[in-house]
């Protein structure tokens, strides 16, 4: 295939212990450290690896946000995506927006594959490769841990609930991959320079002709309920103890 | 006010619990009535389950050989064959409703809600977010039809007590070719199903193989509760992906829950924080689980596990 798509969210780090504002407007994002969606990284990964073998000969990399998920793209390409695209606005995306700008940009490439993670640990919404797949009338694979190319179809294994369910797609389709996939690599210092000198395209909603629709509002974040502090117990017999009080074993 | 419609998951022979769960979400919406849809290759067993559960008004029977499996790119476009003047649609947030819910969604042009743990009211709705370290409020317009997916682990199974009528619907979208389902490899044996189990006891990484998991399993056994896991003991190849608990993997809410060798990762956590009681084992005293955990029990597993099992006889 010619070109594999790739999206990449600039999300809070997963390291990061998120917090809500004391006035329930948001969570603190200020100061705190943002990196590329771990499951896109995975994607991008997967791309990145399907062209050493030979199956592709571009990946590019796209993301929807503010001017600063620059640095996300920059990391893409320094992983080794050939060119970037930003869809660059300073208002909230929701999923259904975020879809349609990504077709959009398909529409212009045509790639023959569009890989993105199962969702972003931010929103936790695991909506938008869906959606894309829909919109897109094209097969969807989600939640992939595994992907086998042979010539105009994959073969996708998902995590399911169940176990593990293999599916047959024809290509072009949207694949949403899961953390057991692979194991991203890590940037070096010289891919960091190379990046820099990289193509990386800006883009409007409005150039695509999306409008960026927003169908619902966010009216407070509260952090989650407290757990009340529990108990420790000194040994097994005071563990079996407290369980039989609680009437569970 | 509108109808709700309900996706059903099933597994070609019988309902799955999610779908009763969805229909104790569906109830806390203001309603002119819950319907059920069951799309399958020969949905007369699962219906009559569907129309047994308290709540429904209608179980809308769609049987067609394709739905012999149950992939998102055809049972979509018949969903929206469906979806007519209903106000709501929901599934659950299992794999199953996280497929499929998005791509309805986006064939109806509308957002959807993912994972609701509270009905505000019949257009505002609590979720979480950041693998559950914030709880927000979503509101949606009145005039859009809405698509959501119900997180399964907030709410109790409705009872089947009820008495829906069963209507036959002819299958009528056109369906897709281009998404063909290979094969289902189910890993779980006979024991508890993670997802409905009333007990359920995991294993971390500090399990260090696959032969040491028989410890935890052996300790489940004598309780009758199901097994779970983290990721990394997942990853590290002890176990099957279908036991992961957390934010990537299932979302669980037992009564009892016994995490034994978890540190207690934030994205551990978030397919926990329902369980009615938590029990941490960790030879780490300063091991965030024991943040979380009604009764903690420093030390290590290889010699409280196998005492555990002797004690509990
Ligand atoms: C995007 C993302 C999503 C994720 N999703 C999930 C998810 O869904 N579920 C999940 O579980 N994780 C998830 N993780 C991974 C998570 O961050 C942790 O890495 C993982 O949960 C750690 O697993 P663990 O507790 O088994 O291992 P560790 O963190 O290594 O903990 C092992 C524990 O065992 C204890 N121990 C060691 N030896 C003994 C002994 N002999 N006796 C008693 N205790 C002992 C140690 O003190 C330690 O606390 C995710 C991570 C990311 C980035």
């Amino acid at each position: 295939m010619q070109k594999i798509l790739v999206c990449l969210k600039r999300v809070v780090d997963y390291n990061v212990r998120v917090r809500v504002k004391p006035d329930g407007t948001g969570v603190v994002t200020d100061g705190v450290k943002m990196s590329v969606n771990p499951f896109d990284e995975i994607a991008l990964e997967e791309a990145l690896r399907i062209k050493e073998r030979g199956a592709a000969n571009e990946v590019i990399v796209m993301s929807i946000g503010s001017a600063e998920a620059q640095q996300q793209l920059r990391t893409g390409l320094a992983m080794g995506a050939d060119r970037a695209i930003l869809v660059e606005t300073d208002e909230a995306v929701e999923p259904l927006s975020a879809a349609r700008a990504m077709l959009a940009t398909i529409e212009r490439e045509q790639p023959g594959m569009v890989i993105l993670g199962k969702q972003a640990i931010d929103d936790d919404n695991s909506q938008t490769g869906q959606m894309l797949a829909a919109l897109w009338g094209r097969p969807q694979a989600t939640f992939a841990s595994e992907v086998v190319l042979d010539g105009e179809t994959a073969t996708v294994t998902r995590e399911v609930d169940a176990g593990l369910e293999t599916i047959a797609v024809d290509l072009p389709a949207v694949i949403t991959v899961d953390l057991r996939m692979n194991e991203p690599r890590y940037v070096k210092l010289p891919d960091i320079m190379k990046a820099k000198r990289k193509p990386l395209e800006t883009v409007s909603f409005s150039d695509l002709n999306v409008e960026n629709e927003h169908h619902l509002t966010t009216t407070h974040f509260a952090p989650p309920a407290q757990r009340e502090k529990g108990v420790m117990v000194e040994d097994v017999g005071a563990l079996i103890q407290a369980l039989k009080d609680k009437g569970l074993v | 006010m509108g109808r709700i419609l309900v996706i059903a998951e099933h597994d070609g022979a019988s309902l799955n619990a999610s779908t009763a769960k969805c229909m104790a979400c569906a109830t806390a919406i203001d309603n002119e009535g819950i319907d059920v849809a069951v799309l399958s290759a020969d949905g007369a067993a699962i219906c009559d389950q569907a129309a047994a559960l308290s709540g429904v008004a209608k179980v809308l029977k769609v049987d067609h050989e394709i739905f012999a499996s149950q992939l998102a790119a055809t049972l979509a476009p018949q969903i929206v064959e469906l979806a007519g003047d209903y106000s709501h649609i929901l599934g659950p947030s299992t794999t199953f409703g996280k497929d499929l819910m998005p791509r309805v969604a986006a064939l109806l042009g509308v957002a959807q809600i993912s994972d609701i743990m509270e009905v505000k009211s019949a257009y505002s709705f609590q979720r979480p977010i950041y693998a559950g370290n914030a709880i927000v409020t979503v509101d949606a317009s009145p005039e859009r039809k809405l698509v959501a997916t119900v997180r399964t682990a907030s709410y109790k199974a409705v009872s089947s007590d009820g008495s829906g009528t069963i209507e036959a619907v002819e299958a009528g979208a056109s369906f897709p070719t281009h998404t063909r389902l290979v094969e289902i490899k189910a890993s779980s044996g006979d024991r508890p199903d993670l997802q409905t189990a009333a007990k359920v006891i995991s294993g971390g990484r500090a399990l260090a193989s696959e032969e040491n998991f028989s410890l935890i399993y052996s300790l489940a056994d004598k309780i009758g509760a199901g097994v779970g896991a983290s990721r990394a003991a997942v990853d590290a190849g002890y176990v099957p992906n279908d036991m992961q608990v957390g934010q990537t993997g299932k979302i669980i809410a037992p009564d009892l829950y016994v995490a034994i060798g978890i540190s207690g990762a934030i994205q551990h956590l978030t397919g926990i924080k329902d369980a009615g009681t938590i029990v941490a084992i960790n030879k780490d005293p300063e091991a965030p689980i024991f943040e979380v955990a009604d009764i903690g029990l420093v030390g290590d597993l290889f010699e409280i596990v196998p005492e555990l099992e002797k004690q509990l006889g």
